[in-house]
């Protein structure tokens, strides 16, 4: 599972006042497991909590309107959601990763490489989240995989991302009890689909070499929730001035602990390692605690 | 623009906790870590709101920054710009993000009627 995670359960803590007014330690911060460390002689309770911004006038206190305390996470639903998506798949014994890319990384074509290899051998669904057109479900017919196309096109151009309730409503049109993995492309975009657990059990990134060594620091979300980083175009490296340490020392700043495979799914080049991380994932998921985060 | 789906939780959470009571302000608490650019947010919340019973309600966001803490020698550093996930202290790898994935509604304020 990707590290990133909600930990935003209103993970309740007091306002880190820097005056400190009476000082009495009664802030709560119950970021799991870390309380149990935090030593009160620190006194001001800086120590796990981050110093708060408040925008905007408090005016609102002193009006005396009628104030309801809250605390919900915003993602709650589409988390409860991608909850019941990951049960029915580990129902199944059926493992589901996340393929997310900017546009044109190369998901589609490494898709399409994947399922004519593990065509016979590992039975694969597909869902495809291409926002308007069926152009991508298309070129991955004829290796006997199921595939499911998500209607993500509803008002202003379409979703920039999927989220877990279109997943959901993608998995009764695939034959769960049929399939061992399932591999959902994701709208190409760097930014939003990082944020909506669909119930994957993995998250893996295509990038591809021609988008520049910075984007891991530029768009750190996505780079930072992935499993793998799968760096594609490998074949194009000759023509381009790109500087595959320099990108990987990037990634490793926001994600120590990725995992990469160098692919050209073009000349096919990395593309059994590939297979092979997804047969691992296949094996990881069918243990009961791997899916546990 | 995911902001536009945000807001849409957005709505269905005020909705319920509201009750029919007319909303003022939405206080939202946001991380740094969070993909959220807050103008987006709230110009989307008034493409949402627009003609339902929280139309001319506002959100009023929290910036939390975010901070790591270190798994090696228990040192806590902030983030920067880019969120570089290194110990400030002794440079180890091994480190947990403490706070700047927030991302909740923490509290509204009623309109007086
Ligand atoms: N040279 C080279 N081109 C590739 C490689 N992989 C994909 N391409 C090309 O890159 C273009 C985009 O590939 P797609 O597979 O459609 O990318 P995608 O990520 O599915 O794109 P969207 O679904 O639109 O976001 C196509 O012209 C592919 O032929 C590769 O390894 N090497
Ligand atoms: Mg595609
Ligand atoms: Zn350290």
């Amino acid at each position: 599972m990707g590290r990133f995670h909600r930990h935003d359960d209103g993970t309740a803590h007091e306002h880190d006042h820097p005056q400190g007014h009476d000082g009495t330690p009664e802030h709560e911060h119950s970021h799991l497991g870390d309380g149990a460390r935090h030593d009160p002689q620190h006194g001001d309770g800086a120590g796990l909590i981050g110093r708060e911004e408040h925008l905007g006038d408090h005016s609102a206190y002193e009006t005396g309107r009628e104030r309801i305390e809250v605390l919900e996470r915003i993602f709650d639903e589409n988390d409860r959601t991608a909850a019941a998506n990951r049960a029915d798949l580990l129902h199944h014994g059926v493992c589901a990763v996340n393929l997310m890319s900017s546009p044109g990384a190369g998901k589609t074509t490494l898709l399409r490489e994947t399922l004519r290899r593990l065509a016979g051998t590992v039975r694969v669904g597909v869902i495809e989240g291409d926002i308007e057109t069926s152009l991508d479900a298309d070129r991955l017919t004829g290796f006997g995989a199921e595939i499911t196309l998500v209607n993500t096109g509803n008002g202003f151009g379409g979703e920039c991302h999927l989220d877990a309730p279109m997943v959901r409503s993608a998995l009764p049109r695939l034959p769960l009890s049929e399939l061992d993995l399932v591999l959902i492309e994701n709208v190409g975009n760097l930014v939003c689909p990082a944020e909506f657990d669909v119930g994957e059990h993995a998250r893996a990134m295509i990038y591809s070499v021609t988008e520049g060594e910075e984007k891991p620091l530029k768009y750190p979300v996505m780079f930072r929730s992935s499993d793998l980083v799968v760096i594609n175009k490998i074949d194009l490296l000759p023509h381009l001035d790109f500087d595959l340490e320099l990108f990987r020392a990037n990634l490793r700043k926001v994600n120590p602990t990725v995992t990469t495979i160098d692919v050209s799914a073009r000349t096919g080049d990395g593309v059994d390692a590939w297979c092979a991380w997804l047969g691992s994932q296949l094996a990881g998921s069918r243990q009961p605690a791997a899916s546990v985060q | 623009m995911h902001e536009l789906s945000i807001c849409g939780s957005i709505a269905e959470i005020v909705t319920r906790r509201a009750n029919g009571r007319p909303v003022d302000t939405i206080h939202v608490r946001v991380g740094q870590l969070r993909q959220v650019v807050p103008d987006t947010l709230v110009y989307c919340w008034t493409v949402v709101s627009a003609d339902t019973a929280l139309d001319g309600s506002r959100l009023e966001l929290e910036n939390i920054k975010a901070r790591i803490k270190c798994r090696t020698c228990d040192g806590l550093s902030d983030l920067g710009d880019y969120p570089i996930m290194l110990c400030g202290t002794c440079d180890s790898a091994d480190v947990e993000v403490v706070a700047g994935e927030e991302f909740l509604i923490t509290a509204l304020e009623l309109a007086e009627v």
